[in-house]
């Protein structure tokens, strides 16, 4: 399935997985009673948050990440992917988490599961950080930097 | 032990999946979502949508259970106010993301995907992780 105007996009898979992650998220939510906010869980797993879920539940949630994806991975015969230089992903792992420590959230917590329940912060955080990578693609797309290999 | 180990993994499992599926993984993908002056890729748009609809069903349920299915009770955010770290962490996190066009889960789930570029970016975001508790320990 494709839109007119846009070959690339993949709007059937994309509204797929879009439905997986929610349901993930409502399993989160109805079954423990938290919020799948994946960078919370990842500082919790670490120790590096004190707060939320029990360290065994942080560390199986991160575990099943690159399981779920992996299984998709081999059942679609492989994913098309390319990622940054080193240098930009060091850079960009830095500000992603120094950022969703400080604004309590990221795609996932705030985007997903904030949004969806019309928290005030997290609509503010979503659009803060939407705005915030489309003017910081704008600017490198500008200066012609290829971050992709 | 079953009980305690298999409902977060199978969370786990269930949004990496959606992650891979929804084009997610490839940050070529993500980057060209945030291209919107550019060649605009509205997938991602077609992600977040079907996320959010699944869990706006989900919070008309979660008012009307008195606890979770497989726990004591629900821990929940409440916090309503706006402030300056909110914003500006959130737009820190917003420059990382359009920079390497990677997020923390992504990030994760791409460990299967191009393991030495996804275990690159997550120890640098554990790494900012921790800077800023450091910082708040010391302050």
């Amino acid at each position: 399935m494709t839109i007119l105007g846009f070959p690339d996009a993949a709007p059937a898979a994309g509204l797929g997985g879009g439905i997986l992650i929610g349901l993930a998220a409502a399993m989160m939510l109805l079954g423990a009673g938290r919020i799948a906010g994946v960078s919370g869980i990842a500082a919790r797993a670490t120790g590096i948050s004190d707060s939320g879920m029990s360290r065994s539940s942080a560390w199986m949630f991160l575990l099943g990440l690159p399981l779920g994806a992996g299984i998709v991975a081999l059942m679609s015969g492989g994913l098309d992917a390319q990622f940054a230089s080193p240098v930009f992903l060091i850079v960009a792992g830095l500000l992603v988490g120094i950022g969703t420590r400080l604004g309590s959230g990221c795609t996932s917590g705030h985007g997903v599961c904030g949004v969806s329940r019309l928290s005030k912060r997290s609509v503010v955080a979503t659009a803060t950080f939407m705005a915030a990578g489309i003017a910081t693609v704008a600017i490198m797309n500008g200066f012609g930097l290829e971050v992709l290999r | 032990m079953i009980k305690r180990i298999l409902p977060p993994l199978l969370s786990g499992a269930l949004f990496g999946a959606g992650l891979a599926l929804g084009g997610m993984t490839n940050p070529a993908r993500v980057r060209g979502f945030l291209d919107l002056f550019g060649s605009w890729d509205p997938t991602l748009a077609f992600v977040m949508g079907g996320a959010v609809i699944v869990m706006a069903i989900a919070w008309r349920f979660q008012p009307k259970m008195a606890q979770p299915f497989f726990s004591d009770a629900f821990s929940l955010p409440s916090r309503t106010d706006l402030t300056p770290r909110l914003i500006g962490g959130s737009a820190l996190f917003g420059i990382g993301w359009g920079v390497a066009g990677l997020c923390p889960g992504p990030g994760m789930a791409a460990l299967v995907i191009d393991p030495l570029s996804a275990a690159i970016f997550v120890a640098a975001m554990l790494a900012g992780m921790f800077l800023v508790r450091l910082t708040e320990g010391a302050g």
